[in-house]
């Protein structure tokens, strides 16, 4: 249809021109997707057209950020997938333990419910003081709502849920202290946690990890962004180390699949090898 | 030809995609995209217990993965299914939508920018409204649509919801299902 036809050119022409304006690389991302959240975007934003919103999009950063926020898909959830977190627990940490000092890359953390799930999980399992996690995220938006670690209060039966089944050994309303209708996560927690923004599409990556996180965010790549960004993990990460992807997520037929394997068939938790 | 049969199902689901792709044959000449609603924690039972009963071949979705005729691709909990115009299938953690996740509606819509009019649309039973306005976007499309007939239905309200807002081009049992599909199959879209 004519319609589809004109959107398809004008998301296209928008991705091109905010990868020159901003650095942001969108047109790598899975079309259906990007096309979807496009169209929802442009619902709410008040602008006719894509066409319409690119001037003000190239002029307007705040605009832009706000855009970037409706785009990308932040939805995250503590302890989402438990027995994912189980096996965090019952078979990485033990390994962890063995280090003197443990350094997590969180790639792509959104609004931080998963990254303040592993520092739950590593201090109830004895490293707490021994590690830092960097989290990182393209928006810087969503990084200011993963430092503050204030969720709605309804999120938090889900939570609680979540964590009682990945194996949690506390009483999970010891973490969060009830604040109307918010739950304000512990501060103690943010201690050994480094948020930064960091753009997996286009950015350098961190050194000597021990392990890489990143779930759910390669589902939005085409493949060859996907290798990109595998490639940058890959070299981002110690012998030993651990690469934890989505429940759905594999890299079976990716190019560094040769030097992984998965810990146990099925849980996304692969262990670069010592060549 | 018709590329594709996109599906959608919640309540009362299991039984009815039973009898509705045990009587195809193997050789099914289109592939079929299947969101049947359920927990967040559902494993793969759902698709590896159709597969045993049926001769098509049924599997959960994986991403990247391109679809072939003889196959079903089910949705797998907690992600949103959508395919692309290259026949290959993406996934989607994004917020649910109509409380659903994986969504009707996401896969259909995706389905008809995708194939355009080379698509079938079908809404089974079901609670809940999800699927109507994907269906009611395949057929603006040049698709068909195909709807269970509520009064056959164990849960009649989204079937219900979809008739509401489409004008079918088919109404049918679940029993009349099978056949239907293998004709609009070999006669390709109208």
């Amino acid at each position: 249809m004519e319609n589809d036809e004109r959107f398809a050119i004008e998301s296209d022409l928008l991705l091109e021109a905010i990868y020159r304006m901003y650095g942001y690389d969108f047109r790598e991302y899975a079309e259906a997707s990007i096309r979807r959240r496009l169209t929802v975007w442009l619902a709410g934003s008040g602008f006719a057209s894509l066409s319409e919103a690119q001037g003000k999009l190239l002029r307007d950063r705040a605009l832009f950020d706000q855009f970037v926020r409706g785009i990308t898909v932040n939805v995250s959830e503590m302890f989402r997938d438990p027995l994912f977190f189980r096996a965090l627990r019952e078979q990485v940490a033990p390994r962890l333990k063995t280090y003197s000092f443990v350094k997590i890359w969180h790639a792509g953390c959104a609004t931080g419910q998963e990254v303040y799930s592993m520092a739950i999980l590593l201090q109830e399992e004895g490293l707490g003081g021994r590690y830092r996690i960097y989290a990182t995220d393209i928006n810087e938006d969503v990084l200011d709502q993963a430092r503050e670690g204030i969720y709605p209060l309804q999120d938090m039966r889900r939570f609680t849920e979540n964590y009682q089944k990945s194996g949690g050994r506390r009483d999970f309303a010891d973490y969060y202290t009830a604040r109307y209708d918010h739950a304000m996560l512990m501060p103690a927690l943010k201690n050994d946690i480094v948020f930064a923004a960091h753009n997996l599409a286009v950015d350098a990556d961190f050194g000597e990890m021990n392990m890489v996180f990143c779930r759910n965010v390669l589902i939005y790549f085409k493949a060859s962004l996907k290798e990109r960004v595998l490639r940058l993990f890959d070299r981002a990460l110690l012998p030993g180390g651990f690469l934890c992807l989505g429940t759905k997520e594999t890299l079976e037929n990716r190019q560094i699949a040769g030097s992984y394997d998965e810990l146990e068939r099925g849980t996304r938790i692969y262990v670069k090898r010592y060549l | 030809m018709f590329r594709a049969v996109v599906m959608g199902v919640s309540t009362g689901g299991m039984q009815a995609l039973k009898r509705v792709l045990a009587p195809l044959p193997a050789v099914f000449p289109l592939p079929i995209l299947i969101v049947q609603h359920m927990s967040p924690i559902s494993g793969n039972g759902l698709a590896t217990l159709l597969d045993q009963l049926c001769l098509v071949r049924v599997k959960e979705a994986d991403e990247e993965e391109v679809i072939n005729a003889g196959h079903v691709y089910i949705a797998p909990a907690n992600y949103h299914l959508l395919v692309e115009s290259d026949g290959s299938l993406s996934l989607s953690a994004e917020k649910a939508v109509n409380f659903a996740r994986p969504s009707v509606d996401v896969l259909f819509e995706s389905a008809a920018l995708a194939f355009g009019p080379s698509v079938i649309g079908v809404i089974l039973t079901g609670a809940g409204t999800d699927g109507g306005r994907g269906l009611q976007f395949i057929k603006a499309h040049g698709g068909t649509a195909i709807i269970q007939d509520p009064a056959d239905a164990e849960a009649a309200s989204m079937p219900g919801y979809a008739l509401s807002l489409v004008v079918a081009d088919h109404v049918v049992t679940l029993t009349d299902l099978p056949e239907l599909l293998q004709k609009l199959a070999a006669l390709g879209p109208s």
